[in-house]
């Protein structure tokens, strides 16, 4: 089933197309990888899809619904949720609440019960920290539940991220160099967490510039230079693609790949 | 129609003002990413300063010149004592450092000069021009002078020389700036000294005309922010247009609606304003990073 | 019982409280009652930009306004609608929460000085219509406000207390009731969404929080503290003037609100009490006065910038035992 259709997706800065004419799909429970060069407009495509920037071009579908232009907390109610490059956690929260964060939308918006201090506010939030509880478990992080979320290394925020990410009890999952700045332990874990959140259903589309990672999870991959959608395909193809080769090292490099193998 | 033009000129001719303080503001501000609401402090000490120095016997012109330089060091000592240990801090804790400092500059005033209102003599006396049957002084036209002649200096300066360049550089990237050589804390100093002597400057021009007196400050301030930010932060060419602009709502309100409301109009005028450009007329929008 | 198991709600409650009980006792004569209502007068209003500023990350220049609205409305409504002044505080708070919320959603689109300017111009724009409709607020000079007759039914009941006494035992009150409510918001779902706005905006949208809205509340319910603060400066005073809705009187609030420590309900009370006192105690410095709040307001926020109260907190913890 499809669940993400992009279309024709493409956004200006200044003159600048910082992405041009993007199309591909993404199926449930599969996990799709943008790659591409720095400056490729992975991170700007996120942030389309996330509702962040408004696209000039093009159209977005999730689960059948046109969301384009959708601002993020409409995209959470449909089931999409992300994590980010630049981190962006909750920093006066305890790492605890950062996951209850994350499950707002099972809350509700149930503002005088909050403020009265009603026996309905203790239990949603007892509730969400049940949920958290079970999400901090999962990521490892259950021994910090209670410390302030700014003292974690930063590897343990980008797994806190994903956690956050998850109470939305998303469909689909946007994972912004989730593994970056990890050490090969840390990425390890990364790498089951994400094929164990796909295997429960969740697509999952990701953003990673740590290759072996990409190959070895991912069951498409979209490759994007410049702006613009240059091949996809299965991880095997793509690595074997000359396009792709070329855009990461340049024409020349190609050239003397190719004399250097003669 | 002469009575339209009358209310133009005394517009453009406070509208100056407005202008230099909102100058001041953004030149601060884009080096510093501080708002100093001690800028209506530093258009006060040039006014009071040249008082009493004229007052004590020295010439008009040195002691003009003499109270630009005196507000200058004062900019100075508040970025080194007050802003600079502060650095990093949140824009609500920055905000009430300032405010906190143009209440103890204030404060100041009032021990080292008096409570009492002053002026000194008018730079080319006080017979107004009859332009198209509407009169202005001869003060407002060294005014509105003044403030092309700094919108001018800042845009050489910024513009063509290395100093200018640099201050740039550190607005736009603090890091960035370092790393080719700049030094960052070198260029806040020079801002603050340079926003300071700009708002004493308009406190040496407008003195003449509206008075001056140890708590003129805190209304400039808020008049100038608030020009700085209708023309857009950081824009200088805003923040000569948004002065003007103020100068000129305030100026038509008072005449043709109620001179009670002026203050109010601007107001009115700057929010509708946001309403619709949350940016200011000349203000970039920016973009989350993320 | 430990104290450490206590939640740190029940904590805060039961250190107001204490502090609301005891002080009486080291008071040499009824005009510290008066101060200390003022303090709790302040500090409820101070409770209410916690929420707004501590719990949302938003900043208002213009809070003041509220305190205006509330003020004017137990000056006006019983005596042009004949309401009793005490009802009239509902209507202030319901006059106050309404024009937040109209005006709310184009402010709160801004962010940092630009919002700080926008609400900095709607706080102006309360205080000149208070200070130039005379006719109906005695502009500039202010005007009187009827009595509320709790006193008199008091007195009936056969208590006899001065009125700065009953003032502080209701300013206490009703602090207290508005620390409770934004202690109740911290640890609820409301409360969480409101502080991921203060961290990250951007986050908060992709968990699903309506950003504008959380910002609109936090406002409308800042406006209602603010102004039920103002209404019972009016009540206590039994006089008004447009000088409550001013710009300096916004700074004082929040400068109160930072002072102390911005996200929290405890450190906002201590913030409140500090500047109201401090004006008390530097009259004796005569010319000094300015100076001296000047140099306190930098200090402080140079070297305590999360504020009095979390800043002494951590010295004391990183203190070996």
């Amino acid at each position: 089933m499809t669940l993400l259709t992009v279309e024709d997706l493409s956004i200006e800065f200044g003159g600048l197309k910082a992405v041009d004419g993007v199309n591909f799909n993404v199926e449930a429970g599969k996990i799709v990888s943008v790659i591409g060069p720095n400056g490729a407009g992975k991170t700007t495509l996120f942030n389309m899809l996330s509702g962040l920037y408004t696209p000039s071009r093009g159209r977005v579908t999730l689960a059948g619904k046109d969301v384009t232009n959708q601002p993020p907390y409409k995209l959470a109610r449909l089931g999409m949720s992300r994590t980010f490059q630049n981190l962006q956690i909750f920093l006066q929260m305890s790492v605890l609440e950062n996951v209850m964060a994350g499950c707002h939308l099972t809350e509700g918006r149930h503002i005088v019960t909050d403020l009265l201090g009603l026996p309905a506010s203790g239990r949603r939030t007892r509730q969400s920290m049940k949920d958290a509880l079970g999400l901090l478990e999962r990521i490892g992080l259950q021994s910090h539940a209670t410390d302030e979320a700014s003292g974690l290394s930063y590897g343990a925020l980008k797994r806190l991220e994903i956690a956050r990410a998850l109470a939305v009890r998303p469909q689909l999952l946007l994972l912004d160099e989730p593994a970056a700045g990890c050490n090969a332990v840390e990425t390890e874990e990364i790498d089951h967490l994400i094929a164990e959140i796909a295997a429960e259903g969740v697509a999952i589309l990701l953003v990673e510039h740590d290759m072996k990672l990409v190959m070895k999870i991912s069951d498409h991959v979209i490759v994007l230079d410049q702006g613009m959608k240059i091949t996809e395909g299965l991880p095997t193809e793509v690595a074997q693609n000359p396009k792709v080769i070329e855009a990461y090292l340049g024409v020349k490099a190609t050239e003397e790949v190719h004399n250097a193998l003669g | 129609m002469s009575e339209l033009l009358q209310f133009f000129f005394s517009g453009i001719t406070v509208g100056a003002i407005y202008s230099l303080v909102a100058l001041g503001f953004i030149i601060i501000y884009n080096s510093s990413g501080v708002v100093n609401f001690a800028q209506g402090e530093f258009v006060m000490l040039g006014g009071m300063s040249t008082v009493f120095l004229f007052n004590a016997g020295v010439p008009l012109a040195i002691a003009a010149v003499a109270a630009i330089l005196i507000t200058c060091l004062v900019g100075i000592a508040l970025n080194k004592l007050a802003i600079e240990p502060a650095k990093g801090a949140s824009v609500v804790t920055l905000i009430i450092i300032t405010i906190g400092a143009s209440i103890f500059i204030r404060g100041m005033a009032q021990l080292v000069f008096d409570k009492q209102f002053h002026r000194f003599p008018s730079f080319s006396g006080d017979d107004p021009f009859l332009i198209g049957g509407a009169t202005i002084l001869p003060q407002g036209v060294w005014m509105i002078a003044g403030a092309i002649a700094v919108f001018i200096g800042l845009f050489v300066f910024f513009t063509y020389s290395l100093t200018g360049k640099a201050v740039l550089a550190t607005s736009n990237n603090k890091l960035a700036a370092r790393l080719v050589g700049i030094s960052t804390n070198m260029m806040m100093t020079l801002s603050f000294g340079l926003s300071a002597a700009i708002g004493a400057l308009a406190g040496v021009l407008v003195t003449p005309i509206t008075l001056t007196s140890y708590d003129v400050g805190i209304a400039l301030a808020l008049k100038g922010f608030a020009a700085a930010i209708l023309g857009g932060m950081g824009s200088p060419f805003g923040a000569l247009v948004g002065g003007i602009l103020v100068g000129l709502i305030e100026a038509m309100t008072a005449g043709y609606i109620s001179s009670e409301y002026k203050d109010a109009a601007s107001f009115i005028v700057i929010l509708a304003v946001l309403f619709v450009m949350p940016n200011g007329i000349f203000g970039r929008s920016t973009i989350d990073r993320v | 019982m430990k104290l450490t198991k206590l939640s740190p709600k029940i904590l805060t409650l039961l250190a107001l409280a204490l502090l609301v009980i005891i002080a009486p006792m080291f008071f040499p004569s009824s005009f510290y009652y008066r101060i200390g209502a003022l303090i709790f007068i302040n500090g409820l209003a101070v409770i209410g930009l916690v929420i707004l500023v501590g719990y949302a990350g938003q900043i208002s220049l213009g809070h003041a306004g509220f305190v205006g609205i509330g003020a004017y409305s137990c000056a006006l409504a019983p005596e042009h609608l004949g309401i009793s002044p005490v009802l009239a505080v509902f209507l202030g708070a319901f006059l106050s929460g309404l024009l937040a919320w109209l005006v709310g959603r184009p402010i709160l689109r801004l962010r940092g000085h630009y919002l700080a300017v926008a609400t900095l111009g709607f706080g102006i724009l309360i205080y000149m219509v208070l200070s130039n409709e005379a006719q109906w607020t005695g502009g500039p000079d202010g005007m009187a406000v009827q009595a509320t007759g709790l006193k008199a039914l008091l007195k009936s009941m056969g208590f006899k207390v001065s009125a700065s006494e009953m003032w502080y035992w209701i300013a206490a009150v009703v602090m207290m009731i508005g620390a409770l409510i934004a202690l109740n918001l911290h640890t609820s779902p409301t409360g969480r969404a409101l502080r991921s706005l203060h961290d990250s905006e951007v986050a908060a949208g992709t968990v699903g929080v309506n950003v504008a809205n959380y910002k609109l509340s936090a406002f409308v319910i800042s406006a209602i503290y603010t102004s039920v603060s103002g209404s019972e400066l009016a009540l206590m005073n039994r006089f008004i003037s447009p000088d409550v809705a001013g710009f300096l009187h916004s700074v004082e609030l929040l400068t109160m609100t930072v002072l102390g420590g911005a996200a929290t309900v405890f450190g906002a009370v201590i913030g409140a009490a500090i500047l109201t006192s401090l004006p008390q105690v530097l009259t004796v410095l005569h010319d000094f006065e300015h100076i001296v709040l000047g140099l306190i307001m930098m200090l402080v926020m140079i070297f305590m910038r999360e504020g009095l109260v979390p800043s002494l907190a951590k010295i004391l913890r990183r203190r070996p035992k």
